[in-house]
């Protein structure tokens, strides 16, 4: 099993949800995060005097996949979150050592 | 029948007229089908019995309707409260935001009772000398207890309208860092002696006024002494935390609503209307062109304004713009019955850049906080707006308010010299040096008894929890940066 971690833009939200129900990804866990890579934040304007806002809104998706899957559901992400400018996000994969399903006790990939 | 109704739509404005000119010498009830059918029968008699009617009808008297008009003038006034309160909210924090709603509404609940108690009697009491009024039927207005002098009643409550006008621009410039006690300590006092000694000197019959200066509705008796007690306010209790790097740059501290900003200059826009055109004080034709002079200075004020900050940052700024409005309408203020149309929006256009400039003289060169300007739309534009008169002022226009000997001469760019700019020069002056003295004094005595200043961790926190107990937007997440 891995975690998948994508870190996207916004509005991408619904397109990188409904290419992950495409192939069959059942579920996922989605957070509205503050963070700057490459992009930078951007500047804004208040009185008169310009500022920098450092930290740009991002939506944070972290789903779970049997190890067989992890391919396609981190190209399906990586294809509809793409717009190809900067500030597009990341996808990052980690592993995962156990998954219980709580309301029956479920273990392993029938658990995610 | 056809006939019968076309009588009465036409003529239905003289059959109102003869039904009560027939009920007064008849005292016979009748339908008003009755007095058209009347009207139908003969001209002749509609002509006669119109005329009789002009006679008989009881029109509203002169004086009613100058009651009626200063009633109506200050409600609108009145509402500026709302229009204050919104847009110092608006250009605030979220933390903060109950606390300027505290104040908003205390300096008018503890300044309409000191006003009532002495500060109509100083500034009107026709007992005193020059520089300060007294008359000891004002004082509780011990003259219109039961409601025996509505002139009096109604100019009392016109008047205190216009002075909590004055006490609430201090609450935008002191905001998010003043204590709520020292703040309601200077609510008093403003009310009680503050404003009405400088409004004697100009609207009370006092020395300023003797001299000829003209200060149409309060850029200098109102605008300027909240505004000069806001710059003697903020020098005292310094920047909030934050406003300033420690190599004097200048950090914006973004209000937490923009939206209820712009409702706020809307409200105060629409105050307005009654607070320049109900400034001549009685029910006369000239109120609409001091409607026209200051819808064309709030225009050009915020058109001016947007477009420096375009041309500036690239961008229109809001921010900006609605104080742009606003010094439109402070500058329009002194000189709304004494210019033509043009020279109106002249003032309000000069009003729009000053204000953007002024405001970040005050920031970035004084490095003084002042997080809603005040400093800059009330005190620098109500100085231009009563320097303006010296310069725009228009003796056919001021006469049509005022009467040959107390007119004001003709401005400087309408060849009347300097004398008009003087008087008004002096006006701004003394104006400046007595409210600002007082005004530090007063802080100083607050700073060293009571304390300007809430605790680091409560300006931290927010002014909400720290001095009232309670959040503005318990259900939202608030920042406390």
């Amino acid at each position: 099993m891995k975690l998948i971690i994508a870190i996207i833009k916004p509005f991408k939200l619904e397109e990188v949800k409904e290419a992950l129900a495409e192939i069959g990804i059942e579920g996922m866990t989605v957070t509205e995060v503050k963070g700057f890579g490459r992009q930078k934040g951007h500047t804004e304007i208040y009185r008169g005097s310009e500022y920098t806002v450092d930290f740009l809104p991002k939506v944070k998706l972290e789903i779970v996949v049997p190890d067989d899957s992890v391919t396609k559901t981190a190209d399906a992400i990586v294809k509809a979150a793409k717009t190809g400018k900067i500030g597009d996000g990341k996808v990052f994969v980690l592993p995962i050592e156990e998954a219980i399903r709580i309301r029956t006790d479920e273990r392993g990939d029938s658990a995610v | 029948m056809k006939r019968l109704l076309t009588n009465i739509t036409s003529g239905f404005w003289k059959a109102g007229l003869i039904a009560a000119a027939c009920a007064a010498f008849l005292a016979v009830p009748l339908s008003a089908q009755d007095m058209a059918a009347d009207v139908a029968a003969s001209s002749d008699t509609v002509v006669a019995a119109a005329e009789t009617a002009v006679e008989a009808v009881a029109y509203l008297p002169q004086g009613t309707a100058d009651i009626m008009w200063l009633v109506i003038a200050a409600l609108l006034v009145f509402f500026m409260q709302a229009g204050f309160a919104m847009v110092e909210a608006g250009m605030t924090r979220a933390k903060n935001a109950c606390n300027i709603m505290m104040k908003n509404l205390m300096d008018f609940c503890i300044g309409a009772l000191a006003f009532w108690a002495v500060g109509y009697a100083i500034m009107y009491g026709g007992g005193g000398n020059s520089f300060i009024g007294w008359d000891p039927t004002y004082v509780m207005m011990s003259a219109a207890t039961a409601g025996q002098d509505g002139a009096l009643s109604a100019g009392w409550f016109f008047q205190v309208v216009f002075a909590a006008t004055a006490a609430t621009i201090v609450s935008g410039a002191m905001a998010e860092r003043t204590k709520f006690i020292t703040y309601c300590f200077y609510s008093l006092i403003i009310s009680l002696v503050l404003y009405p000694i400088t409004g004697h000197w100009i609207w009370g019959g006092g020395w300023l006024g003797e001299m000829g200066m003209r200060d149409f509705a309060g850029s200098t008796v109102v605008h300027s002494v909240g505004a000069w007690c806001a710059l003697a306010g903020c020098i005292l209790i310094g920047a909030r935390k934050g406003k300033f790097g420690k190599d004097g740059s200048v950090h914006p501290i973004p209000g937490h609503n923009l939206v209820l900003a712009s409702l706020g200059v809307f409200i105060l826009w629409f105050g307005w209307y009654g607070f320049n055109p109900g400034s001549t004080l009685v029910a006369v034709d000239g109120i609409a062109h001091v409607a026209v002079t200051t819808t064309l200075a709030a225009a050009g004020g915020g058109l001016a304004a947007m477009c420096v900050s375009w041309i500036r940052t690239a961008k229109p700024d809001l921010s900006m713009t609605l104080n742009g409005v606003l010094a439109g309408l402070v500058g329009i203020t002194a000189p709304c019955a004494s210019v033509t149309t043009g020279a109106a929006v002249i003032i309000g256009l000069v009003a729009g850049v000053l204000v953007y400039f002024s405001a970040l003289f005050v920031e970035g060169k004084l490095k003084i906080d002042d997080p809603v300007g005040a400093i800059s739309v009330h005190g620098v534009c109500g100085a231009w707006g009563t320097l303006s008169v010296g310069l725009f002022g228009s003796r056919a226009v001021d006469i049509l308010y005022w009467d040959d000997a107390t007119a004001i001469k003709d401005g400087l760019f309408y060849g009347g010299g300097f004398h008009q700019l003087w008087i008004q020069l002096v006006g701004v002056a003394s104006v400046f040096a007595f409210t600002f003295a007082t005004a530090f004094v007063l802080f100083m005595i607050l700073k060293a008894t009571v304390g300007l200043r809430v605790s680091e961790e409560e300006e931290t926190m927010g002014l909400d929890i720290g001095e009232h107990g309670m959040e503005a937007y318990p259900d939202f997440s608030v920042r406390q940066n």
